[in-house]
């Protein structure tokens, strides 16, 4: 009997209780977002979502970036996003190789950093941000957001990976090492490929961490305005496009997480 | 022969040196520098310079405070708590299913849907259940037609709705690491639970239980910290009497400017959620955990 | 390892189980805490033991002389304009009339943006670079005026405005919108819209005409009324409701303006930040602390039954202004804009748009002539008739940081509760 069978056969207790807790929980957790969904199609006098039913429109998908402040926002969000998810990429998968391979002095100092790092509050790691800079004088924008978001991510990325690692093992590095690779073509031909789920996990948890910060970013925005800020500062009512944006990304995410699933079967490893 | 193993000793430093100078210099002296923030005295005209006033906290957090800060924050980590219990009471169930109830070719689309919410920002979600939730909305139209709700019965601007949303917004982070956990456990530990207790009921409280405590925890972490510190739901879904510890902090950050009064109850915050996380851990993470739940 | 790909580009199972591998140890908490310890001093070689405050030394408008000033300054044919959302007229594809008309007239390029939704969260933004002396990005900002607007001010941020290139300003701004307290002289600033802070009410619900901030307190209405979220409009409601002009008001006065509000405290449903008019069409509240012009719209919109009232005691107005920051790259397309918007025509169309109180009386003939819309051009919520102007007060002005402290510590308890 495999593992697997037997881990089914436990759950072969007949019951409907569990699985309509699930659907429930599913359906409420989907509730907002049918609404938001419903309604970037309503027709919104004085270009502000109403709950009355004015009719369908795909206006404000035609003119998704006539409301400038939006669009704007939207791609400040989008650059912060992928550059902090590259450059805590770069800088998080040494970390994850030197605590995961090496033991070394300071290792569980910088292990205990991380995970204060991912346990901090947001608002408490914004208003500590921001005294930062006030008290080093440096201005607060876009560079600190970059700064700030990098430095959450960092942590996300070190933990994410360095779980791959360990599950990993070292057996084929050792293998090419004694076939006579050196260690650092051996990293980029053997240990990368293997990791690079793991890699394109991490970048995405760093996306998706960054572009959906309010908290942090509250603080250290400065001038700059990102899409989840115009969207809670939108206090005079939430224009429609905001709505569509949203929809847009949830359909584009979950498309990506369809494709990636079906990919995922062929190839299951 | 010396100076290569001072390579190779050096390695480790090499790879760990750009992420923990990032992680150093941008989150932990930031950290602890709010410290030297909360001591300064003045005000944004004149400036704020380092006075040591230590008084401060027991000027915020006294029993003569003009504004009740400690309420603030007592309501928070109410709030903050009810919310985690909830996403643990809802999400363990959740988890559970997934990890022995579903086949396993089924298990990825289902975990993905319990995720799926994520891809929506946070503040779109939270603001459209303020839609939905409002007096003009679908809900409690519905409810007055069918007699189920008197006109004065409303459900935003409570504390309910404060710690609905909570738990709502970080379900999904209680149901993953319990279920990451869940699926680590050996099934033939349940053969053995089978073998030893009477009933499934015992076995689970005496077994998996005990055995998810890890994933729980880090659970709790996630979820409990955002919870209480959180200053959106409270805003978008809250009324007069739900105002928390982290509306304070950006109000007085960013509205007041009192810089000194924000990073103390900043560092308030940081202190309380410390002693009550090292409290639990103290708490439950001993071995006998199973005489304790 | 089929949990690897659940949802790969969203939430990795890989930080769950890398996070509940986590150990703490005493050792490492003790270590731990000696790094802290570390880190502390560290931080404290770092960082400097003061944050500079905004006031400098001398005012700009003893510093500068502006005639010089504005003589360096040229047109340079581009304009960064900071506005409030639905703030000006727009059509269905967002497109200005008011703004292609000055580009027209000016061959001036706008960069319009809605990013301003409160005076705080706009202000916090800017100040931090108006005090280095750095450009903020804008040129023309739109600020209600307020401790904020006071702050600039005094601290020499804004630019003076140079009324000798202002011919339609001079001529056609309404007396009473010209000096207000906030600006002597007219200086600094340059009224966008005006509005009232007074009452609504549904007449469906209350059964009759509110009168004045005294029936709020009537018993039939506790659990029916909702406030502004904003300790200048319910404080100054309630300096009002006690017979105190706000402008001339102490200390002692605000201790007794917030007994009035603890007394209404318990017929109070909420501190509305917005969706109070929803509140009122839907019945969860029956009398709310109300902005004329969101009043107007609601009737307008085929809501006839929520009334606007100026209280017997009194009503405050409010000045959305115009402001050059002394660091705009485009001080002079700025300056134009401010006179543009004083044509009578221009202001017509905005006015006709956005419904608050227009700053130039000529545009209310326009209005029912020209643009053929005499519901506006005959509304006292747009156009105020003498009557109501009587019974309308300004906001009381900070002197300083300390008094605007005093006031936010009397009254910020009312809310925040």
């Amino acid at each position: 009997m495999t593992i697997e069978e037997r881990r089914a056969r436990i759950g072969r207790r007949p019951g409907f209780v569990l699985p309509a807790i699930y659907w429930v929980v599913i359906a409420v957790t989907l509730v907002p977002i049918v609404a938001m969904i419903a309604y970037s199609f309503n027709i919104a006098p004085n270009h502000r979502i109403t709950f009355v039913w004015h009719g369908f429109t795909l206006a404000y998908y035609l003119h998704l970036t006539d409301l400038s402040g939006l669009w704007q926002a939207f791609l400040v969000s989008v650059v912060i996003a992928v550059l902090s998810a590259l450059i805590s990429l770069v800088i998080g998968l040494p970390l994850a190789l030197a605590l995961d391979r090496y033991r070394f002095r300071g290792r569980s100092l910088i292990w205990g950093i991380v995970f204060v790092d991912i346990s901090a509050p947001s608002i408490v790691v914004g208003a500590a941000s921001l005294s930062f800079f006030l008290t080093i004088n440096l201005h607060t924008g876009f560079l600190t957001i970059l700064l700030v978001h990098v430095a959450f991510n960092v942590a996300y990325v070190v933990v994410t990976l360095r779980s791959r690692l360990s599950g990993m093992g070292t057996v084929l590095e050792e293998a090419a090492s004694d076939l006579g690779a050196r260690p650092i073509p051996a990293f980029f031909t053997i240990t990368v490929p293997l990791l690079m789920p793991g890699i394109v996990a991490s970048f995405m948890l760093a996306l998706t961490m960054s572009i959906d910060d309010y908290v942090i970013t509250s603080f250290v925005a400065g001038s700059s305005t990102t899409f989840p800020l115009f969207v809670y500062g939108a206090k005079t009512g939430m224009p429609p496009q905001v709505l569509c944006f949203g929809t847009i990304i949830f359909v584009a995410g979950a498309l990506l997480a369809l494709a990636n699933g079906a990919l995922n079967r062929k190839s299951s490893f | 022969m010396r100076l290569r193993r001072w390579r190779r000793m050096s390695v480790p430093y090499a790879l760990a040196l750009l992420g923990s100078a990032w992680m150093i210099v941008l989150f932990l002296i930031p950290l602890i520098s709010q410290l030297s923030v909360s001591l300064m005295t003045g005000d944004p005209e004149q400036g704020y310079n380092l006075t040591w006033n230590f008084g401060i906290y027991a000027e915020l957090f006294g029993p003569g405070a003009a504004v009740p800060y400690a309420l603030f924050l007592g309501r928070a980590l109410l709030f903050g708590g009810a919310a985690t219990l909830i996403t643990i009471l809802v999400g363990y169930p959740v988890a559970y299913f997934l990890a022995f109830r579903v086949p396993r070719r089924w298990k990825t689309p289902l975990l993905s849907l319990v995720v799926m919410s994520l891809l929506v920002s946070f503040i779109i979600r939270t603001y459209m259940w303020g839609f939905i939730l409002g007096g003009h909305g679908p809900i409690l139209t519905w409810l007055r037609a069918l007699h189920l709700a008197g006109p004065d019965f409303h459900i935003l601007d409570t504390a309910g709705a404060v710690i609905g949303g909570l738990a709502y917004n970080s379900f999904p982070y209680m149901v993953l690491p319990i279920y990451a956990v869940l699926e680590r456990i050996d099934p033939r530990t349940f053969e053995a639970a089978a073998d030893l207790y009477a009933s499934p009921r015992v076995g689970f409280f005496r077994t998996t239980l005990p055995l998810s405590r890890a994933g729980i925890f880090s659970g709790i972490l996630l979820v409990f910290i955002d919870s209480v510190g959180d200053p959106v739901n409270s805003q978008l879904l809250g009324g007069k009497t739900t105002y928390m510890i982290g509306q304070a902090i950006q109000d007085s950050y960013l509205i007041q400017q009192q810089y000194n009064v924000a990073s103390a109850l900043s560092a308030v915050l940081m202190l309380a959620l410390g002693v009550i996380l090292f409290a639990y851990a103290r708490f439950f993470g001993t071995e006998n955990i199973e005489d304790l739940v | 390892m089929s949990d690897g790909d659940i949802a790969r580009g969203h939430i990795d199972p890989g930080l769950f189980r890398g996070l509940t591998q986590a150990r703490l140890s005493r050792r490492g908490m003790l270590r731990g805490a000696g790094a802290l310890g570390g880190a502390a001093a560290l931080s404290a070689l770092l960082t400097a033991c003061s944050i500079p405050g905004t006031n400098q030394s001398g005012t700009a408008d003893e510093r500068i002389n502006w005639t010089e000033w504005w003589a360096g300054k040229k047109q340079l044919g581009t304009l960064n304009f900071a506005n409030w959302p639905l703030y000006i007229d727009q059509d269905d594809n967002g497109n200005s009339e008011s703004l292609k008309r000055f580009t027209a007239a000016t061959g001036i390029h706008v960069n319009y943006k809605e990013v301003i939704n409160d005076v705080q969260t706009f202000y916090a933004k800017v100040a931090p670079q108006l005090r280095a002396g750095q450009s903020t990005g804008y040129d023309l900002a739109v600020l209600t005026n307020g401790w904020q607007l006071t702050e600039m001010i005094d601290n020499g941020w804004l630019a003076q405005l140079d009324h000798s290139q202002m011919p339609n300003f001079i001529a056609n701004a309404g007396r009473d919108t010209l000096f207000p307290a906030f600006d002597p002289g007219s200086l600094h600033t340059a009224v966008w819209q005006s509005g009232f802070t007074g009452l609504a009410y549904n007449e469906k619900l209350t059964g009759g005409p509110i009168e004045s901030f005294a029936d709020l307190l009537k018993p039939e209405f506790a659990g029916k009324i909702g406030m502004l979220d904003d300790n200048v409009e319910y404080g100054s409601a309630a300096l009002l409701a006690i017979g105190v002009e706000p402008t001339k008001s102490t200390h002692a006065d605000w201790k007794k303006a917030v007994d009035w509000l603890n007394k209404l405290q318990p017929s109070v449903t909420k501190y509305y930040d917005q969706g109070y008019t929803d509140a009122l069409q839907n019945g969860d509240i029956w009398i709310c602390q109300a902005y004329s012009g969101d009043v107007f719209q609601l009737n307008a919109g085929g809501h006839p039954e929520i009334k606007y009232v100026v209280p017997k005691e009194g009503q405050v107005v409010w000045h959305d202004n115009m402001i050059i920051p002394i660091t705009a790259d485009h001080p002079v397309d700025a300056l134009k804009m401010i006179d543009f918007v004083y044509r009578p025509e221009i202001a017509a169309l905005i006015a006709d748009y956005v419904n608050y109180v227009s700053p130039v009386p000529a545009a209310q003939q326009i209005i029912r002539d020209q643009l053929g819309d005499p519901a506006v051009a005959d509304s006292p919520l747009v156009f105020p008739t003498a009557e109501m102007l009587a019974k309308t007060h300004d906001y009381y002005v900070f002197k300083d940081y300390a008094d605007f402290t005093a006031w936010n510590d009397i009254f910020n308890p009312i809310s925040q509760a």
